[in-house]
C-alpha cells in the first residue's frame, strides 16, 4: 500500500494533475487517501489558512479573486478552496465560484478547487480540512477557503482557518442581526463589500457599534478591523490583506497560533476517534444486532443510554 | 460508495449567451452530479486548466458562435497535452449536421442541439462517464 501511482511524490514535485487527483482521493475518503495524507502530513503546517465567509452574494468569490491578485503581486503562491452546497435530495451540486476567479487562470502560482459540501452543514465539506492539508503540503503559502455562505451556522471555518474574514454588503438590514448572533464572533477581519453602493458607511457603523460592545472590556485582545471594499475593481483589497497579515502577527506574538493549532488538532483527533470507534463497534456487534437494539429503543423497551452502554460493554 | 461524477460546463467563444449552458448545468446537478460552472468567454486554455484542477470526468461545451470547428479541436488537443485524454467531451449549441461526423471523429462523445431534452442529456452523460 502507500503511495498509489506515486501521486504523493509527483504532487510534492509540483505536478498539478497529481495534486488534483490527490484532492479527489481525499474527497472520496478511501484507504489510499489515508495513506497519502499520512505521507503528506510532515510537509504541512506552513500555510496561512484564511477563511472567507458571509451572506450569499456578498462578494466572497470576487474578493477571493482580488485577494489572490494582491498576493500574487507579492510573489506569494495561493491555493483556493471554494465550497458550495450539495443538494440534500440528489447529492448534486452547482459549483459556480470559479466564474468570479477567471483573472487567476494561467498562473502556475494559483490552484483553485471547487468542493461540494456533500451533506455537511457547517459551511464546509467534511474533507475540506484534508484538502487544505494537501495544498499546504505541496507548498501553497496562503490558502483561501470560501465557505458555502448560508449564514449564521458557519462556525466551522473559524476552527479550520487561522484568520476568518466575514464579508457583508450594504442594504442587508437584518444581516447585522444575524451577524450579532453568530458570524460576528468568528470575524477576525470584517469587510463591507460593494462600498460603491449606498449604505456601506451605515453598515460599517452598525458593525462598529456591535464590535465596540463586545470588545469594550477586553484590553489586548484582537479587535476585528472593519474595512470597506469594492471587490469588483479591487478597491480596498490591499488593506484587507494588510489586516490579515496584522492578525497573523498578533496570533504569532500572543502565542495563540500554537494554542489554536493544538485545539484544532485535538478536535480533529476526537472526530476521527469518534468515527473510528463507532465503525469498529458497529462492525464488532454486527448490523443485525444493532438493528435489534434500534427496534427495542423505538418500542420504548430500553432507553438509548442503557442500550449504548450494553452495546459497548459487550 | 460510488464516486460522484464531476463535470465542467464551459462557454468558450465570444458570444454572450450562457442560458443554454446554465440549463444543462442545472440538469446535470439535478441528476446528482457535481457541476463546475465557469461562465462566459472561456478560452480553450482556461477550460483545460479548470478541467485539470477540478479533476473532472467530463467537459460540456456550449458553443453558439459558430466557432466550434476551431474551438473544439483546441480543447481536445489541450486536454490530451495535459494528460487528460480520459476526460469525455460533449457539445451543446447550434452545430450544423455536416460538422457532426468530423467532431465525433475528433473525439466528441455527444452533440446536443437547442431543443434537446435535458433529462436525456443527463442520462447520456451519466452513461458515457460511468462506462469503462
Ligand atoms: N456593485 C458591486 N458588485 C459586486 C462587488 N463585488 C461583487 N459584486 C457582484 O456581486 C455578485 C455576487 O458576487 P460573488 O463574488 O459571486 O458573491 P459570493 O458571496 O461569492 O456569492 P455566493 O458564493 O453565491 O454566496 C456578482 O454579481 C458580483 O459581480 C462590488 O464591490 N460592488
Ligand atoms: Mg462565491
Amino acid at each position: 500500500m502507500g503511495d498509489d501511482n506515486g501521486l504523493v511524490t509527483q504532487a510534492l514535485a509540483g505536478k498539478r494533475y497529481a495534486l488534483a487527483r490527490l484532492i479527489s482521493q481525499v474527497e472520496d475518503d478511501g484507504e489510499t487517501a489515508r495513506a497519502a495524507l499520512a505521507a503528506l502530513y510532515p510537509h504541512t503546517g506552513r500555510a496561512h489558512v484564511v477563511g472567507i465567509t458571509g451572506s450569499p452574494g456578498s462578494g466572497k468569490s470576487t474578493l477571493v479573486n482580488e485577494l489572490a491578485k494582491v498576493l500574487r503581486g507579492q510573489g506569494v503562491t495561493v491555493g483556493v478552496v471554494a465550497v458550495d452546497p450539495s443538494s440534500p435530495f440528489t447529492g448534486g451540486a452547482l459549483l459556480g465560484d470559479r466564474v468570479r476567479m477567471r483573472d487567476l487562470s494561467g498562473d502556475p502560482g494559483v490552484f483553485i478547487r471547487s468542493m461540494a459540501s456533500r451533506g455537511s452543514l457547517g459551511g464546509l465539506a467534511r474533507a475540506t480540512g484534508d484538502v487544505i492539508k494537501v495544498l499546504d503540503a505541496v507548498g501553497f503559502q496562503v490558502i483561501l477557503v470560501e465557505t458555502v455562505g448560508a449564514g449564521q451556522s458557519e462556525v466551522e471555518i473559524a476552527r479550520t482557518a487561522h484568520t476568518t474574514i466575514v464579508v457583508e454588503a450594504p442594504g442587508m438590514g437584518d444581516e447585522v442581526q444575524a451577524l450579532k448572533a453568530g458570524l460576528l464572533e468568528i470575524a477576525d477581519v470584517l469587510v463591507v463589500n460593494k462600498a460603491d453602493r449606498p449604505g456601506a458607511a451605515n453598515t460599517a457603523r452598525a458593525l462598529e457599534l456591535v464590535i465596540n460592545q463586545n470588545a469594550a472590556h477586553d484590553e489586548g485582545r484582537w479587535r476585528p478591523p472593519i474595512l470597506q471594499t469594492v471587490a469588483l475593481n479591487g478597491q480596498g483589497v490591499p488593506e484587507v490583506w494588510e489586516a490579515v497579515v496584522a492578525h497573523r502577527q498578533y496570533l504569532r506574538e500572543s502565542g495563540l497560533w500554537e494554542s489554536q493549532e493544538r485545539a484544532r488538532v485535538e478536535t480533529e483527533l476526537f472526530n476521527v476517534l469518534r468515527e473510528e470507534l463507532l465503525n469498529r463497534t458497529l462492525a464488532r456487534v454486527g448490523r443485525e444486532r444493532v438493528q435489534e437494539w434500534v427496534t427495542r429503543i423505538a418500542d420504548r423497551q430500553v432507553d438509548v443510554y442503557t442500550a449504548a452502554a450494553s452495546i459497548i460493554g459487550g | 460508495m460510488s464516486k460522484r461524477l464531476r463535470i465542467l460546463i464551459a462557454k468558450p467563444g465570444l458570444d454572450g449567451h450562457d442560458r443554454g449552458a446554465k440549463v444543462i448545468a442545472r440538469a446535470l446537478r439535478d441528476a446528482g452530479m457535481e457541476v463546475i460552472y465557469t461562465g462566459l468567454r472561456q478560452t480553450p486554455e482556461m477550460i483545460v486548466e479548470s478541467a485539470l484542477q477540478e479533476d473532472v470526468d467530463g467537459v460540456g461545451l456550449s458553443i453558439l458562435s459558430g466557432a466550434h470547428m476551431t474551438l473544439v479541436p483546441r480543447v481536445l488537443n489541450g486536454l490530451r497535452e495535459a494528460g487528460l485524454e480520459h476526460v469525455k467531451v460533449f457539445l451543446g449549441g447550434i452545430i450544423p449536421d455536416e460538422d457532426v461526423p468530423r467532431l465525433k471523429e475528433l473525439g466528441v462523445v455527444g452533440i446536443f442541439g437547442p431543443g434537446a431534452n435535458t433529462h436525456e442529456i443527463a442520462e447520456f452523460v451519466r452513461q458515457q462517464l460511468t462506462e469503462d
